[in-house]
């Protein structure tokens, strides 16, 4: 099957055939990152434009290498030299990257929807790149082949998810990836950033230990530094008592258990350095992963934009983020 | 004297408990007979034949954006809007630029509406001086300009003692203060409803306890102050059941609910959907299914639009950033028509809830069609099926959730004070002389 979504706005709606389409396209493109010339034809002459509302090094680089090692040209706008601290809307950016031509637009944003807001006016593919507290598909997409990678398969896993639930777009991504795999998943966290609603998705709990208890992958989210003064728990060092991941709480997963983190990582705080550096994680793997993914991405929805003809409506491309029925 | 038959149509009168086809004689500005068809004439005619012939609507809340904001709507556009929704009044709200916090803008809002002659307006005066929710305005002065109620909606009246003042000193002038009940350190940077919809897609949620504290505040306070205290737009369960409780131990409290309240979840966020950003935000489904069931039983009085205009601009960004609120005028009717159609409410509930409970709780003229009262009328054609189109409506702005929704039921005529002010072209028979001049 072929991947048939116009854009890539999040993975919620994405069949279980599609995210291993994409997850399988990543896996086919790693090699070329391991060649002595790492690049590919593929898509000389396109333009692909990322466009980041929020300071992001490492993904935005990701996408760039990735973009480049396809042969696309790649232009990047930040925040900080773009219009946006003119006053300029996001609407009418929008509009003047439209007029330039863009094959793909690569959008980090601080507002949840925004990429949606911005499928809905350009008549190019839209990649989120994380948008608020929404989605980061690109991640969950690296995730997931990070871990197949190391455990051979997305089959009949039990993930567990540690830490700021309620503001994590990599969290939301990674759910409905999993959901769609079938894959068992606990969200663990303190009652403050696990909200009810969250109880509605997966087994939620507010123990590290058992949450993590038997899982074969221990997820681990960045805590956001400025969440310490809105009372969402008292310190960072009472946060650490209760949800550091250490190498003593990891003794209580599964033999052979992996470990994720979708960086930067608060040594520490989240995760123990010795568990960070150590045998089970695949932080890097996942950095490297994510150039895969992103190649993958870029790719397949270049393509489908240049299959699907210049004739194509921005109408008929613009709603694809489900599949149709 | 001019005169004016609106007949042949089916009187629904709650004031008077009327039900049944009757031929209303307007004469001048006031209801001057009604009685068994056939036996009344008029120099001009309304053939309401098929139609329901009712007390005119009031909307007791609306936001018409005069002075400051004549981009999103001035006076002459909202009442044009409100005519053409079947309104006769409507009271609008006091956060213009400069804020109705003054008898001067008080005056400037009549003399734009006397200007438009279309429906009656009651501006509704600040209760703080600026909205700044500090010191009182000055409600005297503003009450001998012509307001009708004291609030300082948009935002609330964070500081207790000063709602506590503002309810006592209201009293005096026999106004109610109308409140905007929101903890807005609850609520936070919210920008929808707190739940399973905010979750997903990733935004600040408001979550309904912040307007029922609030509610429970108020109430608390009214148990001593004496007064009267109107709850805008109640949108929660818990609201509801306050309120109802409220007035069981007999407190002075009225509330009134949104058509998109009640029509509407937070699931019509849907895919970040602007026009369905308003505050208080769309709420759960239950929350719905309660605001029905408080119009039902009486908890909630009055149904108010809460017409929030705004422009294009402010709507056609990031979800977060958009403005809150949207039009109402126009589509309150048919939406409201729904709850007969659909909820299986009497008619008389709801036009009950759109004239006669708005017209007690402000004081106003109008509400009934007992002989002697004003002659607002509002004629619905409860069959007429349309389509929203927001472009075509009389308002300047068209931030509406509803554009496309097929809908039943419209204002065939509106007349306030006796002169046809509305009517629609397609269905109603031209009278021989169009309008009545004398007035």
């Amino acid at each position: 099957m072929a991947f048939s979504q116009g854009h890539l706005l999040g993975l919620e709606g994405l069949s279980r055939e599609e995210i291993l389409y994409l997850i399988d396209t990543a896996a086919s493109f790693k090699e070329i990152s391991q060649r002595d010339i790492k690049k590919v034809p593929t898509l000389r002459g396109k333009t692909v434009v990322s466009l980041f509302y929020e300071a992001s090094t490492r993904t935005r680089t990701s996408f760039e290498i990735a973009a480049k090692r396809l042969s696309a040209d790649f232009v990047s706008i930040a925040s900080s030299s773009s219009s946006a601290v003119k006053g300029e809307t996001l609407l009418d950016t929008a509009r003047n990257i439209q007029a330039m031509r863009p094959d793909c637009l690569v959008l980090r944003h601080a507002a949840a929807g925004a990429p949606h807001f911005l499928a809905r006016r350009i008549d190019c593919p839209v990649v989120n790149a994380g948008d608020g507290a929404h989605e980061h598909p690109t991640q969950a997409l690296l995730d997931l082949l990070t871990i197949r990678d190391r455990v051979g398969r997305l089959d009949d896993l039990t993930v567990a998810i540690v830490g700021d639930i309620l503001h994590s777009r990599v969290t939301r991504s990674n759910v409905h990836a999993l959901r769609a795999l079938g894959a068992r998943v606990r969200l663990v966290g303190p009652p403050t950033l696990l909200p009810p609603e969250a109880a509605a998705w997966w087994e939620v709990g507010h123990d590290l230990r058992a949450g993590i208890r038997g899982a074969d992958v221990v997820m681990t989210l960045r805590i956001q530094r400025e969440r310490q003064g809105r009372n969402y728990f008292p310190s960072l060092d009472e946060y650490a008592r209760y949800f550091c991941l250490t190498r003593d709480a990891l003794a209580e997963a599964k033999p052979g258990v992996v470990v994720l983190h979708p960086g930067p990582i608060n040594r520490g705080i989240e995760i123990a350095s010795d568990v960070a550096d150590g045998a089970d994680s695949l932080i890097m793997d996942q950095v490297t992963n994510g150039v895969a993914v992103r190649m993958a991405v870029l790719f397949l929805l270049v393509n489908r934009a240049r299959a699907s003809g210049e004739a194509e409506s921005l109408a008929e491309s613009a709603p694809l983020r489900r599949k149709a029925g | 004297m001019s005169s004016l038959l609106v007949r042949g149509g089916t009187v629904i009168d709650p004031a008077s408990d009327r039900h049944g086809v009757l031929d209303v004689l307007v004469e001048g500005a006031r209801i001057a007979a009604l009685a068994e068809p056939g036996r009344l004439e008029a120099r001009e005619v309304i053939d309401a034949t098929g139609c329901w012939v009712v007390p005119g609507l009031i909307d007791m809340h609306v936001h018409l954006r005069e002075p400051g904001y004549e981009y999103k709507e001035t006076v002459a556009t909202g009442v044009g809007a409100a005519v053409a929704g079947g309104f006769t009044a409507v009271a609008c709200m006091a956060n213009t630029n400069p804020v109705n916090d003054s008898g001067a803008v008080t005056e400037y809002i009549l003399e734009r509406a006397q200007a438009a002659r279309l429906a009656r307006v009651h501006p509704i005066g600040a209760v703080s001086v600026g909205l700044q929710g500090e010191r009182l305005a000055e409600i005297g002065e503003m009450r001998e300009a012509g307001i009708v109620a004291v609030s300082d909606d948009g935002r609330p009246v964070m500081d207790g003692s000063l709602m506590r003042r503002a309810l006592e000193y209201s009293a005096m002038f026999g106004i109610p203060v109308i409140a905007h009940e929101e903890d807005c350190r609850l609520a936070g940077d919210g920008v929808m409803n707190e739940g399973p919809t905010s979750f997903r897609l990733g935004l600040k949620g408001a979550p309904a306890a912040a307007e029922e504290v609030m509610v429970a505040r108020d109430i608390a306070l009214l148990e001593r102050s004496g007064g009267r205290l109107h709850i805008a737009h109640a949108s929660t369960a818990g609201t509801v059941e306050l309120v109802r409780q409220a007035k069981r131990r007999g407190l002075a409290v009225t509330a009134e609910a949104a058509p998109h309240h009640f029509t509407l979840d937070e699931t019509a966020v849907g895919d970040y959907d602007t026009n369905a950003k308003m505050n208080p935000p769309l709420r759960s489904r239950e929350d719905v299914a309660a605001i029905v069931a408080g119009l039902r039983d009486g908890a909630i009085d009055a149904i108010a639009s809460d017409h929030a205009p705004h422009h294009r601009d402010e709507k056609e960004v990031e979800f977060e950033q958009a403005a809150h609120g949207i039009v109402g005028l126009e589509t309150a009717l048919a939406l409201a028509l729904r709850l007969v159609s659909g909820a299986g409410l009497p008619i008389e509930t709801v036009i009950r809830a759109m004239s006669t409970a708005p017209a007690r709780i402000l004081g106003v003229p109008g509400g009934s069609l007992e002989v002697g009262a004003v002659a607002d009328v509002t004629v619905i054609d409860p069959q007429h099926a349309w389509e929203v189109k927001p472009e075509a409506f009389r308002s300047k702005s068209r931030n509406t959730p509803f554009g496309g929704w097929r809908l039943t039921g419209a204002a065939r005529a509106t007349v306030v004070g006796g002169r046809v002010v509305w009517q629609s072209r397609v269905e109603t028979v031209t009278p021989r002389k169009k309008r009545s001049s004398n007035r």
